[in-house]
């Protein structure tokens, strides 16, 4: 059978070009369909469940991040394996940083035919038929996606040195700031243009993406465990796994919600 | 790019040391020079020992006046070019120089006199003359002295105030540029050129005729001050056409411009942000993309007829309760500019205005007296 691949790239002349190109470099690849928008990816991939995802960076709709990380949770990974993921950006910050580790799942824009060479070499490697068991090679594709998208997805520039001691938040009618110690906050979580900062008995709004505030989080403390939710980890009581495989979490001190853990983090809670 | 802050920039603890060594020297020949009066001014008196008591009360005045000034608070300095602490201000300049003539007349003659000894021995009985002449020369040579250095550091903050303001203006002049040219657009543009090499290469000239265009406009377009109106709209045809190859269907356009608005001068990519937000923030979110309308009109106004340049799109419209109060992408900077430089021109008989439009789509208006 031969592999498939699902193009995502708004801008029509590129995604034209980055299939002549796949062609010459990979002829026996099957392209099952081009598509605009982020949206239209998640949808398109869940239907054709392609081996292999060409995903630009910036698209209408929703970007390939968030295509990407909605995915991940949405695959049927009983039904077929997860995909490998490519990322094809033309310049910018995500780039920038693809190119100091020179990342095989990264593709430029203009694409060379060299470099797109060697990041097929690399897919038709992990597309070869291996001997390892099926649990595992979901591990193995979890772990590229997680990197690929903790790469991209990083707040650019220098994370500082100290983290966050306190969290700055305005009340609903924005006349007075609240200054929240970061000891008290349970999770994070973001809700369309605000993250919504959640203590024991209290929920206050921020306007700073969850993108820029992970950053400046104590990463011991502060876990991410779905594209929207960021936990403290010394807080979370529970995990549990519902019948159709999807895990959710409880916290102590918020113990009537049940907060979603995605796929891609779910390796945090596997028991020791 | 970081903001380094405004002047004066501090100064290395070896530079000011130098400094201050410097500035001793002037004194130094300055009390060579005054020696050389005070001998004159009696026979009998020595070169040496003159020399002697004038160092001794110019070190000490200098001394006191250098030195002193760090006692007074900073913000009653001028700024100085090693930090804050500049000639002070007003009044309390005036006392710290008499505090210094005062104290180096009295301490400088008696070093001095232990030291050397008397200046003019051979006539005891005048020293009480002497010393009202002695005190004359200090006051007058302190005076001297001290407005010099005043004068001085006052032109040299007056010059690191001008160097701080070219800093900021061709900072300004970078970030304008860097905005112009965000290397997304321009690789994306240069990925797309390199496409319709192989699949379309009329198309493909036309696309690099209207990139090159474009770039000479923005590289000259920070430097000139004005050009027609007409030009302004060729330029934003050359960056919708880029625009619309990359975008294809999901990017449309109008450029409305009346013959008679044709020959305006204004300055030059002036709608240039705009038009940029528009595709960024407007169309580019959406998926089926939308519409943009460039126009210019004349409006009535009370003090005479205004220009109205205008650029709405059909897009995804404005962020709930106005544009974001802190944004840190270069729309912000777009719009913050393209006000800097209405007011820079117009004062405030210019304005924009922002303001979403019903159906979704943002409008934004731009006017200024024709």
């Amino acid at each position: 059978m031969p592999p498939t691949a699902l193009i995502a790239e708004d801008e029509p002349l590129l995604a034209q070009a980055l299939q002549a190109e796949l062609a010459q470099a990979w002829p026996e690849l099957q392209v099952l369909a081009t598509v605009g928008d982020g949206r239209r990816a998640v949808d398109e991939a869940l239907r054709l469940k392609p081996q292999v995802l060409f995903f630009d960076i910036r698209m209408p709709g929703q970007d390939g991040l968030a295509a990407a990380a909605e995915l991940a949770d949405a695959w049927p990974a009983h039904e077929a394996p997860m995909p490998q993921l490519v990322f094809v950006t033309a310049y910018d910050e995500y780039a920038a940083r693809a190119f100091e580790t020179q990342a095989l799942d990264y593709v430029l824009k203009p694409v060379q035919p060299q470099r797109l060479q060697r990041t097929v070499a690399r897919l038709r490697q992990a597309l070869a038929p291996g001997t390892a068991p099926a649990g595992d090679a979901l591990d193995a594709a979890l772990a590229q996606w997680r990197r690929l998208l903790a790469a991209a997805g990083g707040a650019p520039g220098e994370s500082p040195a100290a983290p966050l001691k306190v969290i700055a938040a305005s009340d609903a009618g924005g006349t007075t700031v609240r200054m929240v110690p970061i000891e008290e906050v349970l999770y994070f979580e973001a809700a369309d243009k605000y993250v919504r900062v959640l203590t024991a008995d209290r929920e206050h709004l921020i306007r700073t993406p969850l993108k820029q505030l992970l950053p400046q989080l104590d990463p011991t403390a502060f876990w991410q465990v779905h594209r929207a939710v960021v936990v403290r980890a010394g807080a979370v009581e529970s995990v549990h796994r519902d019948d159709a495989g999807k895990m959710h979490l409880r916290l102590r001190g918020r113990p009537d919600e049940k907060i979603p853990v995605s796929r891609l983090y779910a390796h945090l809670f596997r028991a020791m | 790019m970081s903001s380094l802050p405004p002047s004066p920039v501090r100064r290395p603890p070896v530079a000011a040391a130098l400094y201050t060594l410097r500035h001793y020297l002037y004194v130094v020949a300055l009390c060579c020079v005054v020696a050389v009066f005070t001998t004159m001014m009696k026979p009998g008196r020595s070169y040496g020992s003159q020399l002697v008591y004038s160092l001794c009360i110019g070190t000490i005045c200098w001394g006191v006046i250098e030195f002193g000034r760090y006692l007074v608070d900073p913000k009653h300095c001028h700024n100085s070019p090693d930090g804050g602490h500049g000639w002070p201000k007003g009044w309390r300049g005036l006392l710290l120089t008499a505090i210094g003539i005062v104290v180096a007349f009295y301490g400088g003659n008696w070093l001095a006199y232990t030291l050397v000894g008397s200046s003019t021995p051979l006539d005891p009985q005048d020293g009480a003359r002497d010393s009202a002449m002695g005190l004359y020369v200090t006051i007058a040579a302190g005076a001297i002295g001290s407005f010099f250095f005043y004068t001085r550091g006052r032109a040299a903050a007056m010059a690191a105030k001008i160097a701080a303001a070219e800093r900021d203006a061709s900072e300004a002049q970078l970030k304008l540029l860097e905005t112009q040219l965000e290397p997304h657009m321009l690789f994306n543009t240069l990925a797309n050129l390199r496409a319709l090499i192989a699949v379309d290469p009329p198309r493909a000239i036309a696309m690099l005729d209207r990139l090159n265009s474009y770039l000479r406009a923005t590289l000259n377009g920070s430097r000139a001050t004005q050009h027609p109106l007409a030009q302004e709209f060729d330029r934003l045809a050359d960056y919708l056409e880029l625009m619309q190859v990359r975008m294809g269907e999901r990017l449309r356009y109008t450029l409305a411009l009346p013959d008679e608005l044709r020959e305006v001068p204004v300055p030059p990519l002036l709608l240039q942000p705009l038009v940029e937000n528009a595709i960024r923030h407007g169309l580019e979110p959406q998926v089926a993309g939308g519409e943009i309308r460039v126009s210019a009109r004349r409006v009535p106004h009370a003090e005479g007829e205004q220009l109205a340049l205008e650029v709405a799109d059909t897009g995804a419209g404005l962020p709930v309760g106005g544009l974001p109060e802190r944004h840190d992408g270069p729309s912000g900077f777009g719009v913050q500019q393209v006000r800097e430089r209405l007011h820079t021109l117009h004062g405030d008989r210019a304005r924009l205005e922002m303001a979403g439009l019903p159906g979704g789509g943002t409008r934004a208006t731009i006017l200024f007296p024709l």
